[in-house]
């Protein structure tokens, strides 16, 4: 395994922590797309170029996303129940 | 030799991270986030199962056909796993949603209070 | 049981299932050694049998068809539990849209610059034709359908960020979204059951299979990669119709 192979497989290792201990979901979508990111490009040193593209188009645009459509829809509902619980 | 064993051991770290953000977790969306750092450990166990050192992407499109490639097969089930994770990850972010609808939190300890 | 004990416990586990990884790591063959049979019989086979060159989807669309199937029938199933779990509730949409006339709009407007509204229209048109493109090749180079399906689906997005939400607003309330993504669906099966009226097996690769290269070869596999194409864009154009119907009318209110 050459050095480029090794140092794409300990940076994954060393950012998905980093995306676990963000605890605020809004952070956690810019650390998760990153992540989604490196995998990609994990794939692609792995000689993997389909799932590469795969991981690119849904795990660093597709699931970040949908995280922050639920995000945007929950903040609403919480705005609407906050202006009845004042009425 | 115990060095080439080492992706393994990074899927197994991977995967006990995500484990540990869904059980330390005090919000949903946090824990499904979570969830997804989990699948992605299985796709580097498969990509270190199927990996030939030496060999090049399994498209025959400007090579010949004996080449040494890395194999398919896996390839192929990795596709299948990033969507399913997609399509799984859409529904339960549907569910978190509607929890916050109905109850007004998304905290998993204050849900497990008010059920019942 | 309190948090900090829910971590202690944890980590105890945690312990014990990293032992039983080394264990279980300990025969497997360590990485960039591949033994396994059906790796070298599929390269050596696939282009000779299939016309295909990319293996990898030769695998996924004619091979191990019928998986590829049932993951299609995820997706499907999927978005439509995510279109079921938002259904406005019985007797609740009256009500709603009372309540929403009295109490006023939540603001949300967000100024878009001018560089971002002129490069994304820019981009609409490439991602376009970079996602056909994709997804009509994929029996010759890395793609296939879902990932140009993906990225058409991104494409209202582009729509989206570049400004002009009647076109988003009108792009993703298209009823030819729901009939791309049930016919995409759908094709696949219909693909398969045609395949039973010449006397083959289901999935079987019936159509003739052209020069390997062309783009039109491999037979039912750039089919069945057009149409689960079709279905992944039309599913995901769904999802996030149903997140953003809401916020979408309200501004096509506020400016009209």
């Amino acid at each position: 395994m050459t050095l480029l192979q090794w140092t794409i497989l300990l940076l994954v290792a060393v950012v998905a922590p980093g995306v676990v201990l963000s605890r605020d979901p809004k952070e956690q979508v810019v650390t998760l797309s990153f992540y989604g990111l490196l995998c990609g490009l994990m794939f692609f040193i792995f000689q993997a170029p389909d799932v590469a593209l795969s991981q690119i188009t849904i795990g660093a645009v597709m699931l970040p996303l949908m995280i922050m459509l639920a995000l945007t829809k929950m903040r609403r509902q919480n705005i609407r129940r906050k202006r009845e619980a004042k009425r | 030799m115990m060095t080439s064993h080492a992706p393994y051991f990074i899927a197994a770290w991977i995967f006990l991270w995500g484990l540990y953000g869904i059980v330390t977790s005090k919000n949903l969306v946090h824990q499904v986030v979570c969830l997804a750092i989990l699948q992605t450990s299985t796709y580097v166990l498969l990509l270190a199962i199927g990996f030939k050192v030496g060999g090049t992407a399994p498209v025959f499109a400007d090579i010949p056909v004996g080449t040494v490639v890395v194999d398919p097969l896996v390839q192929a089930l990795m596709l299948t796993d990033v969507v399913v994770e997609a399509t799984v990850m859409a529904l339960l972010l549907s569910m978190v949603v509607k929890a916050n609808e109905l109850a007004g939190t998304v905290d998993p300890e204050e849900l497990r209070i008010l059920t019942g | 049981m309190s948090s900090r004990s829910r971590v202690v416990l944890f980590l105890v586990s945690a312990a014990g299932l990293a032992a039983i990884f080394a264990w279980g790591f300990r025969d497997l063959p360590p990485m960039g050694d591949y033994r396994g049979p059906y790796g070298y019989a599929l390269t050596q086979v696939a282009v000779y049998e299939r016309h295909a060159t990319d293996v990898v989807n030769a695998i996924n669309y004619d091979y191990r068809g019928f998986d590829t199937l049932e993951e299609e029938f995820i997706l499907f199933a999927s978005v439509m539990g995510v279109l079921l779990i938002f259904r406005p509730a019985k007797g609740g949409k009256g009500d709603d849209d009372e309540k929403k006339k009295r109490q006023t709009q939540i603001d949300d407007d967000l100024p878009i610059s001018d560089s971002l509204r002129v490069s994304m229209q820019g981009m609409a048109g490439i991602m376009i034709v970079f996602g056909v493109y994709i997804a009509a090749h994929g029996q010759l180079t890395p793609g296939g359908g879902f990932q140009g399906g993906v990225i058409l689906a991104s494409v209202p997005l582009v729509v989206y960020l570049s400004g002009n939400w009647r076109a988003f607003e009108q792009i993703i309330s298209n009823p030819l979204v729901k009939i791309a993504e049930c016919g995409g669906a759908a094709g696949y099966a219909v693909i398969g059951i045609s395949a039973l009226f010449f006397g083959a097996h289901f999935l079987t690769n019936i159509v003739p299979l052209g020069v390997t290269g062309d783009p039109f070869s491999a037979g039912t596999i750039a089919l069945i990669s057009l149409s689960v194409g079709a279905e992944v864009t039309g599913g995901f154009v769904l999802l996030m119709h149903v997140y953003l119907q809401e916020i979408i009318e309200e501004r096509l209110g506020k400016k009209s």
